[in-house]
């Protein structure tokens, strides 16, 4: 066992883990951020994605040991001071279906976001490509971005 | 027209809030506490042997591993539709990877190291993977004790074959059709299996606690039917269907894959072994691929006559059916495209044999279009096909062939009123078929395809919904049903539906996924009947609140009944408009008399609908006489597309599909549907490839290797248009859509090709290789 921390969501945690635990389920597990969804386990799909120092990765390819000392972000922690912009435009547009994929797809789109205010229609999709989503078609979803991010 | 306050807007979902947050709990999400178990399944590595012995011992002996179970412990079947389904496999396994047995650990790690210990010795028997040769003379027969098995009436199995079902169409007279056509199309299609791929796995809990009560968890489109198998497949145990509690959470995709009864089952069985702890029963994405169901495979033979002027004389569609090793739900897939499979088009002479046969590969059961898709690659191709022989407009042929309100349908009943031919036209006109495509590239050819769909749902034809409508002291209400919001928004439309009768916001009324406990039966929602079906409930449910407030409301206040009517939350009064009554003033307490007394009581709404013209008696040898299906909901599409000659990759310029929904109670969702069907039907016709060893051994279970769609795959334009031309047995004349919209993208985007190029390919799915390699092998014919 060793014993880890971060900053989840803006609070520090501790827990000791074994060296083989994956950061989504001590998330989930341990943590009780259940945002995070599992859909493949070998990263193909991004349902687990967070953000890691303010970088999205998908935390089923993540040891939790990897991630001490580190700033993780869930959709639990961008919701707690209510719906972003983003979210908003998500809830307000229908865009989801099932939502299963949506914890995962939220936070690479609030990456792309964060980094590039007004992107086009192509670095929308470049940036959830990574994100499988069944329901959807995907066009509500980068439409709903782009209303988002659209210059005044 | 009537003027709707909720019905026909665009209401926000009512589980959209939870799922944008990260608030929409599903199965796996739920806690259990320290007692909970996890079981990790033994798999059978042959497609096809019998089982000899099961050696459990060593599993025994891990660390934290509390039971061991195996098909003994169960030597019960099960099934939807036909009882042919094992817990776990009993004397023999019938496709590779099917369960064994389960190991019931402390953690999931030592169930998985325990599972890895039971030893099985097999006796491997001939293995059947092609349902042609399945039907051969001597084929290894899959189930010997098939003449054995429950089944419904409309089955009829073929004892001692691989057949389990067989359903017929003779209508009219078939050869003399073909004596009267000028010209005779005759080929064959061949559509493999597909995989849902709904992002979250199977998912089931269940806890049989110390008193004998059995409680599920589960990921599933169909709480009561799971609860209905669950009591019957356990009632040698002592187990009654209300000691079953099954509760739905949100469910992370579904598309047929979590309806009826899967791996559900191990979790309500494996429970009953360990009472008082809960069990987790957890798939991974591996066993999404190999053991849940699979959209099953065919070979479809196809032989149409038609006149010089296009008008189908007849029409010979002859369906092999790879169903797989267990086909209790498959086979009512095989028994609906055996009724449908001429397509929405007036066909006066028709011959359908539909073949239910088992093989060993896994269980084919219920995907989003039921069939529907399958023949209608054939179909519609085979239109096409015969409009460029006739030279006539691919259009054109649809249009005189299309099938209009009041033409018989293939077993003889009236087909229901419907909006194809406007949707024929409306397609048409915003694809503009006729203006002629030009490419500027010489290495990309540009094509355009046209397709017509229909589906009616397929199910018993005493299929019901009900409902219960509870208010609460502030006028909030809760909606209870019991069909799944699997993301197609039917709890929203429920909530619209509520809204409209009794004149309240939609956002006071509470309606959630089901517990079986507290909500109201229905039968599961797939075949797109939910918002049909249980909308009907829900209107009932809300008229008959209403009913109670109005007879309250006159009885008290001694105005008559004729002239009280709810608005805004209130009762109010057409002939005194100072009078208005808060709802919340008296909806669960009463109304004070000027006695002082209290007249009244909680409000409480009740709705039941089930269909009453529907009935499966006909004639085995023709299926005319019966009224198997409650209606079909139709549509057109069109497509521009451009190849590229080089590579064979398919760019999709524009997709324009008109659905008629009968009524659009909520266009943002029924747009939803369309949207994203679209896109799931590309990805069976471009992308996705399910690939057997010769073992039987899927060779592609994971996303890596299945290719489903990114956000770069999309189309570059989709154009979703809503007809409406109303079910008059419809919530407000609305039938269902959610299946349809993936219907016709197979044969549109075959259809695109060949225009495109001038090759036809038969076989799903059109890859670029399958593409490039076609057209190169037809460039070379032609120089020769």
């Amino acid at each position: 066992m060793t014993k880890i921390s971060f900053i989840l969501n803006g609070e520090r945690r501790s827990l000791d883990v074994e060296p083989y635990e994956v950061l989504l389920e001590v998330l989930r597990d341990r943590m009780g951020a259940k945002s995070p969804k599992c859909g493949c386990d070998s990263g193909d799909c991004g349902a687990c994605t967070i953000h890691l120092n303010g970088r999205s990765v998908r935390s089923c390819l993540i040891l939790a040991v990897e991630a001490n000392g580190q700033e993780i972000l869930t959709l639990e922690g961008i919701s707690r001071h209510g719906l972003s912009p983003l979210q908003k435009a998500f809830h307000e547009r229908n865009v989801f279906q099932c939502g299963y994929c949506a914890p995962g797809l939220i936070l690479s789109a609030t990456e792309l976001i964060n980094n590039n205010p007004h992107p086009n229609e192509h670095e929308i999709k470049e940036a959830i490509a990574g994100n499988l989503c069944r329901c959807t078609g995907y066009t509500p979803v980068v439409e709903a971005i782009l209303h988002t991010t659209k210059k005044e | 027209m009537q003027n709707y306050q909720h019905i026909g807007h665009s209401a926000v979902r009512v589980d959209g809030k939870e799922k944008v947050t990260g608030a929409a709990l599903y199965t796996d999400d739920l806690d259990f506490g320290p007692n909970l178990l996890y079981a990790e399944v033994v798999e059978g590595p042959h497609a096809h042997a019998m089982i000899l012995s099961i050696d459990t011992s060593e599993a025994e002996k891990v660390h934290d591993v509390v039971a061991v179970v195996t098909g003994k412990d169960f030597p019960y079947n099960f099934g939807l539709y036909m009882k042919d389904r094992y817990i776990f496999a009993q004397d023999r396994v019938r496709f590779f990877g099917e369960q064994i047995a389960a190991v019931v650990a402390r953690t999931p790690h030592a169930a998985l190291k325990a599972a890895k210990l039971v030893k099985v010795n097999y006796k491997p028997l001939p293995k059947v993977l092609c349902p042609v040769e399945a039907i051969a003379e001597g084929a290894e027969l899959l189930h010997p004790n098939l003449k054995n098995y429950q089944h419904v009436p409309w089955f009829f199995p073929q004892p001692d074959t691989n057949i389990a079902h067989h359903r017929k169409i003779r209508k009219g007279n078939v050869e003399k059709g073909f004596d009267d056509a000028d010209f005779v199309l005759e080929d064959t299609y061949n559509v493999p299996r597909y995989s849902h791929c709904a992002i979250e796995y199977h998912a089931a809990v269940a806890k049989y606690d110390l008193s004998g009560r059995l409680t599920v968890w589960a990921s599933s489109q169909s709480p009561h039917t799971q609860r209905n198998l669950f009591a019957n497949a356990l009632a040698p145990l002592g187990i009654k269907h209300n000691d079953v509690r099954v509760i739905a959470p949100h469910v992370g995709g579904g598309f047929g894959s979590k309806a009826g009864v899967t791996m559900e089952i191990l979790a309500a069985a494996i429970a009953t072994k360990v009472p008082g702890n809960p069990v987790k029963v957890l798939w991974n994405r591996e066993r999404e691929f190999y053991n849940t169901y699979q959209r099953l495979g065919v070979v479809a033979k196809l032989k149409i006559g038609v006149k010089n002027d296009g008008r189908i004389t007849t029409l010979k569609h002859d369906l092999f059916w790879d169903a797989g090793a267990y086909v209790e739900y498959g086979a009512n897939v095989v028994n609906a495209v055996g009724l449908s499979a001429i397509g929405p088009y007036k066909v006066d002479n028709a011959s359908i044999d539909s073949y239910c046969i088992y093989t060993n590969l896994p269980p084919g059961g219920p995907y989003r279009g039921f069939g529907y898709s399958e023949f209608l690659f054939g179909l519609e191709s085979h239109m096409n096909r015969i409009a460029k022989h006739l030279n006539m407009d691919p259009v054109e042929i649809r249009r005189r062939n299309a099938i209009k309100e009041g033409d018989l349908t293939a077993y003889g009943a009236h087909m229901n009123p419907n909006g194809l031919h406007k949707a024929i036209d409306a397609v048409e006109q915003k694809i503009q078929w006729n203006q002629p495509l030009i490419s500027n590239d010489p290495n990309i050819a540009i094509g355009k395809g046209f397709s017509l769909f229909w589906k009616a749902p397929a199910m018993p034809p005493n299929a019901a919904s009900s409902c219960f409508l509870k208010f609460n002291e502030d006028a909030s209400i809760n909606l209870l049903v019991s069909g799944m919001d699997i993301g197609q928004g039917f709890l929203t439309v429920m909530a619209q539906i509520a809204a409209e009768e009794l004149s309240v916001p939609t956002s006071k009324i509470r309606t959630e996924n089901p517990d079986t406990d507290r909500n109201p039966y229905e039968w599961q929602t797939v075949a797109s009947h939910v918002t049909w079906g249980c909308g009907n409930a829900v209107r009932k449910a809300a008229i008959d609140a209403r009913e109670q407030i109005i007879e309250l409301v006159s009885r008290t206040k001694f105005l008559p009944k004729e002239t009280l009517f709810l608005e805004n939350e209130r009762v109010k009064c057409t002939t005194d408009p100072s009078f208005e009554l808060l709802l919340k003033d008296f909806i669960i307490n009463g109304i004070q008399a000027e006695d002082g007394t209290f007249k009244g009581g909680p409000i409480l709404g009740r709705g039941v609908f089930m269909p009453e013209y529907t009935s499966t008696n006909a004639d085995p040898e023709t299926s005319q006489g019966g009224h198997p299906n409650v209606h079909y909901t139709v549509g057109a599409a069109a497509a521009i597309v451009e190849v590229d000659k080089q590579t064979g990759k398919v760019r999709i310029r524009k997709i324009v599909e008109a659905i008629d929904a009968g009524k659009a109670l909520n266009p943002s969702l029924v747009e939803g549907q369309i949207v994203g069907g679209v896109l799931q039907g590309i990805s069976t016709v471009l992308y996705e490839e399910m690939k057997f060893d010769h073992r039987g051994k899927m060779l592609n279970p994971n996303f890596t290797d299945y290719k489903i769609p990114t956000a770069l795959d999309v189309p570059d334009e989709i154009i979703p248009i809503i007809i409406e031309v109303p079910q008059p047995d419809g919530p407000y004349g609305a039938r269902g859509v959610g299946e349809h919209p993936m219907i016709p993208i197979a044969p549109l985007i075959a259809n695109a090709i060949d225009n495109a190029l001038g090759i036809r390919i038969t076989s799903m799915p059109i890859t670029a290789e399958k593409i490039c390699l076609t057209y190169l092998d037809s460039q070379k014919k032609s120089s020769i």
